[in-house]
Formats: C-alpha cells, sequence, structure tokens
C-alpha cells in the first residue's frame, strides 16, 4: 500500500478514536453540560494552528538564512495549513459561545488577537499571490512572516492588557481554575490526532508546492528556449 | 560611525525632497481633517462622548493617513531608479532605513502636532494641560508606524497592486500601538488626566522590538 494512504488511514483512525474519547470517555461537565465538549475540538485545533504558525515562522527564518526553495514550500504550506486550524477555531467558539455565555462573539483578549493572527496570515497568503517571480515572492513572504510571527505575542499583549473583559484563562490560568484529569488527558490525545493531521496536511501542501515549483522552472526554460 | 553620518546625508536628501513639493504633508493633513469631519458623524461629540471615543478615531485616523503617506517611501526610489544608486551610496543598507523611517516620523509628528489643536477645538477636549505627555505619546506610536511601515513598504513595493497591499500588510500588523496608545491618549483626554506608563511602557518595546528586527532584516529587504 502506498506510504500516503497508510498514513492517512492512521491519522483517520486516531481522529476517530480522538471523537470517540471527546463524546464518550471525558466526563460531562458540571456546569455547562454536554456542549463543552465542543472544547476538544476547538482547543486543540488553536494548540494545532499556533504549531504550524511556529513551523511557517522557522520556516521562514530558514529561507532568508539559506535560500532553498524547500524553506519556501514549507512555509507556505504551514502558513495555510495553520490558516485552516484557525479557521476551524474562530468558527466554534462562537458556536460554543453563544449558548454558554449569551453572546456569539466579545472582544476578548483570545479571541480578538486570534482574529488578528488570522488576518495576518491571510495577508502573508495574499501576498505571496501579488509578487510574480518566485525567489522574489520567497523572500518577500517569508520577511513579511517573521514580522507578523514577532507581531503576535505584542497583538495579544496589548489586547489582554487593556481591551479584555477579563474571563481567567482555565487552561495554564489561575490556581483554582483547571480541567479534570481525564479531561486533560482527552485533549492531549485530541491534540496529538490533530498534530497527525497537521502533519499530514503539510506533507501533501508541501508535495504539491514543490511539483508547482519544478513546473514554473520547466516553463521558464521553455519560454527563454 | 559612518552608519549614523550615512543617516544624516540621506535624511536631509529625504527631508529635501518633500519640502520642496510638500506633497505627503499636505494630502495626509487633508485627509486626517476629512476623517476628523467624517466621524463627527457616527457619535454625538459632545465632551463626555470625545473623551471617550476621541482619542481612538483621532489614532485611527492616523493609521489610516500612515498607511497612505508610507506609499511613496520605496516606490518613488523604484519609479525613479534610485534604489541601486542609494544601496551603492551606503555601506549599511539600514542606513537607508534610518534615514526613511525618522522622516516618516517627523512627517506624521508634524501632521499629528497640526491637527490637535483643530481636533481639540472641534471635539471639545482640552489638551493642553498634558500637551508635552501628548506629544510623547504621538512620538512613540509615530515611531512604532514608521518602523512598521518603512519596512513593509519596502516589501509592498516590490509586488504588484502595491497600493491597495500596504494597507492590508500594515494596519493589522499595527494593532498593537493603536490599542496602548489609544489608551494611553484616552487617559490623558481625561477630566483628571494622568499618565498610564504601562502604555509608554509598551510604545517603547514594540518600537525597540520592531527596530531591532529591522536592524537585523533590513539588507535582504532591499535584496535586487
Amino acid at each position: 500500500m502506498k506510504k500516503s494512504v497508510l498514513s492517512a488511514m492512521v491519522v483517520l483512525l486516531l481522529l476517530g478514536a480522538a471523537a470517540y474519547a471527546a463524546f464518550f470517555v471525558a466526563p460531562t461537565d458540571a456546569k455547562q453540560g454536554v456542549i463543552y465538549r465542543i472544547l476538544f475540538l476547538h482547543v486543540a485545533s488553536a494548540w494545532t494552528g499556533l504549531t504550524s504558525f511556529f513551523i511557517c515562522f522557522i520556516a521562514n527564518l530558514l529561507y532568508v538564512l539559506r535560500r532553498q526553495p524547500r524553506w519556501d514550500w514549507l512555509g507556505v504550506s504551514a502558513g495555510e495549513t495553520g490558516l485552516v486550524f484557525t479557521t476551524v477555531v474562530l468558527l466554534t467558539g462562537p458556536i460554543w459561545a453563544h449558548p454558554v455565555w449569551g453572546i456569539w462573539w466579545t472582544w476578548d483578549a483570545r479571541l480578538t488577537s486570534t482574529f488578528v493572527l488570522w488576518l495576518l496570515y491571510v495577508s502573508y497568503l495574499l501576498l505571496r499571490t501579488l509578487v510574480e517571480e518566485p525567489e522574489r515572492r520567497a523572500l518577500l513572504s517569508a520577511l513579511f512572516g517573521i514580522f507578523a510571527f514577532i507581531d503576535v505575542p505584542l497583538v495579544f499583549g496589548s489586547i489582554r492588557w487593556w481591551r479584555t473583559q477579563h474571563p481567567q484563562p482555565i487552561i495554564m490560568g489561575a490556581p483554582g481554575s483547571g480541567l479534570d484529569p481525564t479531561m486533560y488527558k482527552v485533549l492531549f490525545f485530541t491534540w496529538f490526532a490533530m498534530l497527525g493531521l497537521m502533519t499530514l496536511l503539510l506533507r501533501q501542501r508541501y508535495r504539491l508546492e514543490a511539483m508547482r515549483g519544478d513546473l514554473e522552472i520547466i516553463q521558464r526554460e521553455s519560454e527563454a528556449a | 560611525m559612518a552608519l549614523l553620518s550615512n543617516t544624516a546625508v540621506l535624511l536631509g536628501k529625504e527631508l529635501r525632497t518633500e519640502f520642496r513639493s510638500r506633497e505627503l504633508l499636505t494630502t495626509t493633513t487633508i485627509f486626517v481633517l476629512i476623517v476628523i469631519v467624517l466621524f463627527s458623524f457616527s457619535f454625538d461629540p459632545t465632551s463626555e462622548e470625545s473623551r471617550r471615543f476621541g482619542a481612538g478615531l483621532l489614532w485611527l485616523a492616523f493609521l489610516f493617513a500612515a498607511s497612505l503617506m508610507l506609499q511613496p517611501c520605496f516606490l518613488r526610489e523604484q519609479s525613479n531608479d534610485t534604489l541601486s544608486a542609494l544601496r551603492l551610496s551606503v555601506s549599511d543598507p539600514f542606513a537607508i532605513f534610518l534615514a526613511k523611517l525618522v522622516a516618516n516620523t517627523l512627517f506624521l509628528l508634524l501632521t499629528e502636532l497640526l491637527l490637535l489643536p483643530v481636533f481639540a477645538v472641534m471635539y471639545n477636549v482640552s489638551v493642553l494641560p498634558m500637551l508635552h505627555w501628548l506629544v510623547l505619546v504621538f512620538f512613540l506610536g509615530s515611531l512604532g508606524v514608521s518602523i512598521t511601515g518603512t519596512a513593509l513598504s519596502a516589501i509592498s513595493a516590490q509586488a504588484r497592486m502595491r497600493e491597495l497591499l500596504l494597507p492590508l500588510l500594515l494596519l493589522p500588523l499595527l494593532t498593537p500601538i493603536l490599542v496602548a496608545s489609544t489608551e494611553v491618549t484616552t487617559a490623558l483626554f481625561d477630566r483628571s488626566p494622568y499618565v498610564q506608563w504601562k502604555g509608554v511602557g509598551f510604545l517603547a518595546v514594540f518600537d525597540l522590538a520592531f527596530l531591532t528586527i529591522l536592524w537585523l532584516l533590513g539588507e535582504y529587504l532591499l535584496e535586487e
């Protein structure tokens, strides 16, 4: 069997197991009831999205220093994959917030900075479509990617200090907050499954980008000939 | 020291170019003026309301104006084919950025100081007692806008649809500046004004962080 099909099946199994654990293994929340179970999708996606953006940042740095096309390919793949997971976060957030907080959206630190993060990476991908020459596109987008990633903690800090209605973080928050130990285990397992999915998407996207890069070279050579 | 003397010469060039035509300053000032008038229709600009919203809309107007003003920064060099000459003339390309960002900060600051009295009169906000602190916030905020804006205008000048691209790249990146400057300015517009040191410090950190990145990455931004 082909390696990509096999790895896709493994990831599918992991995601299935994670979904099962999220619905049947984790205990029901005392206050929120069953709705809280969206946490496993929401938080795991958020962590996976951030992991992906971090990979994008490292790839951007390496491209600027080494100038090998593969770092550009990895950068764009990780940027897109991160954007997909962050979109999931932004969609599941309001679905969860509406029954629990009674509103779809609040301009709280995490929501707002996730939204700004999403906008920054949309701009990153947009910039790539507007530069024709492959090497210039790779360099400029890598530089913008570095700027964007370094901006993220500043965005989060500024919004957290001044614009938030202070819902205390539950995970790694103040003493007394926190999840049930089983919930933690399920959450980390879901994250693990999501990381599997991320790796799968990243790999496929990387291969596509590599093929595109080769195609561009062939096209330019045939035009020159 | 070569960096400083190079920067001084280039800064002289930037200032001369601008003060010969005064294009940037005129257009930016009029733009902010238009925005200030238009914003007054979105709420009732009585003294109390202005204290609450005034600082935010003033900074929003400055950010929009800056995203317009920073466009020609590298575009001009590119359309006149002077970028290569500029690069050859200095040993450290950071000098080009330093000169441009100091010039942009000065232009922004000048626009802001020209419009502050107009804003104060039209929106019934007293600015005189805290003027020196306001100048400090305007300086730190404008410096941050200019550092990131100058760097990004070097990027956007090399792309298609550059006029549209710069605001798209720049404005989300400036979220921290908008939030912190607005907070500090609101505190200064307050009935019993005070200086919010946390915000001032935050702006300084932002400026320092991006100046360092620009120093490290500047030479790659100007690669041909």
